[in-house]
């Protein structure tokens, strides 16, 4: 059973690309006729039906796991990234019958295939629930909290489709300098899923003998080869060489090294692509999305903002704190989850309010779309992973 | 203040940007009129004169507003920059763990206070400002927006119409059916008014009080939260028990009781949970399942005499685990921690050397519990042994004295002396003696006897938050109201049309206050059944011209 959620999962994978190509497709190939002459595209149609059955798919994938697992696939960094991306997909396919937007489609699927990707790259075997997390809170606030930041960044990708409408790329700006930078942190993202699978697939590690911040002797897995070691480190498997630079002991080296590789893999791919087409990268799709309504567009961000703003606020703080007084004797407990959690809310709290009361429509709002993404992500992965609290469960 | 009169004839307060009545801009402010709030004059704007007027400026203004939360949002995300003081490993002392963890950095933090950020004044008094940002806001807004929406007129002017974003208008050929159109937009649960051949539909307007309604929310979880700090609010407090043992829950002023009948922690067994496997291989270390105390809660009977021996009811049985709470009027019981095999009991023997052999003293063998020890056992064979000192957590202090540092029994050690039967406790010194766990000293001189201790009892200990929260009701009630008002305000959308028939012409115009999609939508549905003129959404119009101006740009680049 448990494989056989797996399976469903890459198939969702694949049908998540297939609906990126169809809708890619649908824009580029607008002047396609049938034989009576009329123009007709029907790959639109054929990626809305993709990304359809990718959901339902990645859903079955969702509910066999959970059968087969006993409790919510939603309970380490694999299960929760695999979920915030499947949500994604989701408020895609509530939100394409309104609006009707290929180019929504080809910004948002390559996101979803994106963080489905990225979520592969944790473990992603079935594993037990400590006590605090045993309680039917934990489909309930989780779920919940997925699918507001799936609908939220609905909103960033909507943002993004703006931003490459509109900017005028044939004079260098910061406007430009800031698209660009989302575009290489796209990249990087992709550069570290294919680095990591490949280095995964050659089975490599080396490991280190080193002493960590307790000043203890320790070992160290590496799947990358080491740019960095960690503090003291010694090379003690066969694999792998020494790195120039040792880390002090308070930085977990084997993931800044992740890091590094990813950055580099990251400017490769975009060097590649702003030196071979002499263009910047984001300006290679402007020529693409000419012909969509900015207005559409901003709105299509703004509500996707305005509805998914009350679920996040439900599952991520309501639920989160009737939860937290269950478990934790309180229900707000100043967790660095907890705040993260709640500067998001103010983040977008403050954008609803610039958005009415200030005008900050278009393409002020469009960047502050980007910015509320990056913090999810930012709560999603650099407060579980390296900002410790009660939340790190990966 | 002056006000200002419409040449419709209405008087309009100072300030106002729309005629309250007709919908004429009285400010001329670019080609779309400002249809925030419908253009009313606030009071914010109205009264600039005193002091009073001045702070309800300061406070009813968005910007301020908005600059509180970015404020609130910045030094929320410095403060998880390191741990918070309640998050550091206990008894760690604050004012040396940053340095040392942190460096200078972390030095830096403790100095500033962030360690304690969310408790400090100054973090206090932004969340007390954005309270008061939030009451003031509202009212300044609600009031007019509630008297100008009620107010509204049908009629509008038609520098109103042409200043809206949708917006068309064509020669009006022949009368329009008014009672058909609005037949067809009462079908799409529109409210419809009409006046003198002209038409106001209007749908979804308790929208607009969405915002007010989450505000109030808002301000009601904040006192929620505030109501903390009154003496008698908020109950905060943590019990060890032992297996076995019974104790006074705190905040109940002696009422009720706990029992801790058994205490377990229970792991993952590879065995049992195949799909596991993987994973507590990975992890190595064993995955606890379970922390559980199966607990008792007594109450003390009422009917005891006064004076007698507390007499305890039982009221339940419950198994206290994270997550199941054990709760009673209010107050919970929380699973949080344990200690496992804390020492409980010694069991001690006598040996006696006689002869170069060594006998055990069968009659003489007594238990000590470490808990609360009997400090005198008598033996029917006439030996006699007295607890002369007991250290349940023995230390020698600075001063080179033997001490304890707290009446945890982690390291007990007990001095005893030992009468045999021919000495008289009075008159006669005896064989006195340390013991402890691999201790076993003689402390003074012809000893012919031995204590020995022959078994050790452990005991595990449970910790339980005692948890009693007034101000939950006040918290919820808050977030509840808080939830309407959002969901009214993000998932209902105010939408207008206005057609007017004036001099020949036909003029439609549409607002919503978002979703502006479903609005077109609802024209367009209109002009398919009926003849009304084409609109256009004068945003895109102005997104058009920038686009020529880009375009212009880029031929002059090539």
């Amino acid at each position: 059973m448990f494989e056989l959620s797996s399976t469903l999962l890459y198939i969702a994978f694949v049908l998540y690309l297939a609906a990126t190509v169809f809708f890619a497709v649908s824009i580029t190939g607008k002047k396609f006729r049938d034989r009576s002459g009329n123009e007709n595209n029907k790959a639109g149609l054929f990626g809305y039906i993709s990304a359809l059955l990718a959901l339902i798919t990645a859903i079955s994938y969702f509910i066999i796991r959970w059968m087969a697992t006993g409790h919510a696939p939603v309970s380490n960094m694999f299960e929760y990234t695999t979920a915030l991306g499947i949500a994604m997909s989701l408020a895609f396919v509530i939100l394409y019958p309104i609006y009707k937007s290929n180019y929504l489609g080809l910004f948002t699927m390559p996101v979803v295939m994106l963080i489905i990707a990225y979520a592969s790259m944790f473990p992603g075997e079935a594993q037990p629930l400590i006590p605090a997390l045993q309680s039917n809170w934990l489909f309930i606030h989780v779920i919940t909290t997925a699918i507001g930041q799936g609908i939220l960044a609905i909103g960033f990708a909507a943002g993004v489709l703006y931003l490459v409408r509109m900017i005028d790329f044939t004079k260098a700006s910061k406007k430009v300098k800031g698209i660009e930078f989302i575009m290489f942190t796209l990249l990087a993202t992709i550069a570290y899923v294919a680095i990591g699978m490949g280095f995964e697939a050659s089975g490599y590690t080396a490991t280190f003998n080193y002493v960590n911040e307790f000043g203890e002797e320790a070992q160290m897995d590496y799947h990358l080869p080491p740019l960095v070691g960690p503090n003291e480190g010694e090379l003690a498997s066969e694999q792998g060489f020494s790195p120039v630079v040792n880390t002090p002991e308070y930085i977990r080296s084997n993931d800044v090294n992740t890091v590094l590789w990813s950055i580099i893999g990251g400017l490769v791919l975009y060097g590649g692509l702003r030196f071979g087409f002499r263009k910047p990268v984001a300006g290679l799709l402007q020529p693409l999305v000419r012909n969509v309504n900015p207005q559409t567009v901003d709105e299509i961000s703004y509500r996707a903002i305005a509805i998914g703003f009350p679920v996040f606020t439900l599952g991520g703080l309501i639920f989160a704190m009737i939860w937290a007084q269950i478990a934790w004797t309180r229900f707000w407990g100043w967790d660095p989850k907890e705040v993260w959690a709640l500067i998001t809310f103010l983040f977008y709290a403050a954008y609803l309010h610039l958005r009415l009361s200030r005008g900050w429509q278009g393409e002020k709002s469009a960047w502050l779309c980007v910015i509320g993404f990056a913090l999810i992500m930012f709560n999603l992965i650099f407060v579980n992973l390296i900002i410790a609290g009660l939340h790190s469960y990966a | 203040m002056n006000k200002v009169t419409c040449e419709c004839g209405h008087k309009n307060p100072y300030g106002t940007y729309l005629c309250e009545s007709c919908g004429k801009p009285l400010k001329d402010e670019g080609k779309l009129a400002n249809m925030r709030y419908e253009g009313v004059a606030r009071r914010s704007q109205t009264y600039q004169k005193s002091i009073v007027d001045k702070i309800w400026n300061f406070f009813s203004s968005v910007k301020v507003g908005i600059w509180i939360i970015v404020l609130l949002l910045v030094t929320s995300s410095l403060g998880t920059l390191f741990p918070q003081e309640m998050y550091i490993p206990p008894g760690e002392d604050p004012s040396l763990y940053y340095a040392q963890e942190y460096g200078i950095l972390g030095q830096l933090y403790y100095d500033l206070g962030f360690h304690n950020l969310y408790s400090s004044w100054w973090y206090m008094l932004l969340i007390a400002a954005l309270g008061i940002s939030l009451v003031i806001a509202s009212l300044d807004r609600f009031v007019p927006l509630y008297r100008a929406l009620k107010n509204q007129r049908v009629t509008r002017h038609t520098a109103f119409m042409k200043k809206q974003r949708v917006y068309g208008m064509k020669e009006n050929s022949e009368a329009l059916d008014i009672k058909a159109l609005s037949t067809s937009l009462k079908e799409r649960k529109y409210n419809v008014r009409e006046e003198d051949g002209n038409l106001l539909a209007e749908k979804g307007r308790f929208a607009r009080w969405g915002p007010y309604v989450n505000h109030i929310g808002l301000i009601i979880f904040l006192i929620g939260g505030m109501l903390r700090f009154f003496p008698g609010m908020y109950l905060d407090d943590y019990v060890w028990i032992r297996e076995g043992e019974t104790e006074v829950i705190s905040g109940t002023e002696g009422e009720y009781f706990v029992q801790n009948n058994q205490f377990l922690v229970e792991l993952y067994d590879e065995e049992d949970n195949e799909i596991f496997q993987e994973a507590l291989m990975r992890e190595g270390s064993p995955v606890v399942s379970n922390y559980q105390t199966d607990a008792t809660l007594f109450k003390r009977s009422t009917e005891g005499s006064i004076g007698s021996e507390t007499e305890l009811e039982k009221v339940k049985d419950h198994s206290i685990r994270v997550n199941e709470p054990l709760t009673f009027e209010g107050i919970s019981l929380y699973q949080v921690d344990y200690r496992l095999n804390e020492l409980s009991t010694f069991t001690f023997g006598v040996e006696i050397e006689e002869d170069g052999e060594v006998q055990a003293l069968e009659e003489v063998v007594f238990e000590v519990d470490l808990n609360d020890p009997q400090m005198y056992y008598e033996f029917d064979n006439g030996y006699q042994i007295e607890i002369i000192e007991y250290f349940p957590n023995f230390n020698i202090d600075e001063s080179g004295e033997p001490t304890t540092l707290n009446r945890v029994p982690d390291n007990p050690r007990i001095i005893f002396e030992l009468y045999p039967p021919d000495a008289d406790p009075e008159e006669d010194t005896g064989e006195i003696s340390l013991i402890g766990v691999q201790v076993n000293e003689p402390l003074n001189e012809d000893h012919d006897h031995t204590l020995r201790m022959l078994d050790v009892e452990f005991v595990d200990v449970t910790g339980l938050t005692i948890r009693r929260d007034h101000t939950l009701p006040i918290i919820i009630a808050g977030g509840i109201i808080f939830m309407i008002g959002l969901t009214q305000g993000s998932y209902w959308f105010h939408r207008r049309i206005w057609i007017q028939q004036k001099d020949g012409q036909l003029y439609v115009a549409g607002h919503a206050n978002k979703n502006w999609h479903a609005l077109k939508r609802d024209i367009e549905y209109l002009r398919e059944k009926h003849d009304l003129p084409e609109t256009v959404d004068q945003a895109d119009e102005e997104v058009k011209e920038k686009d020529q101006v880009n375009e212009g740009g880029r031929d002059k680049n090539v």
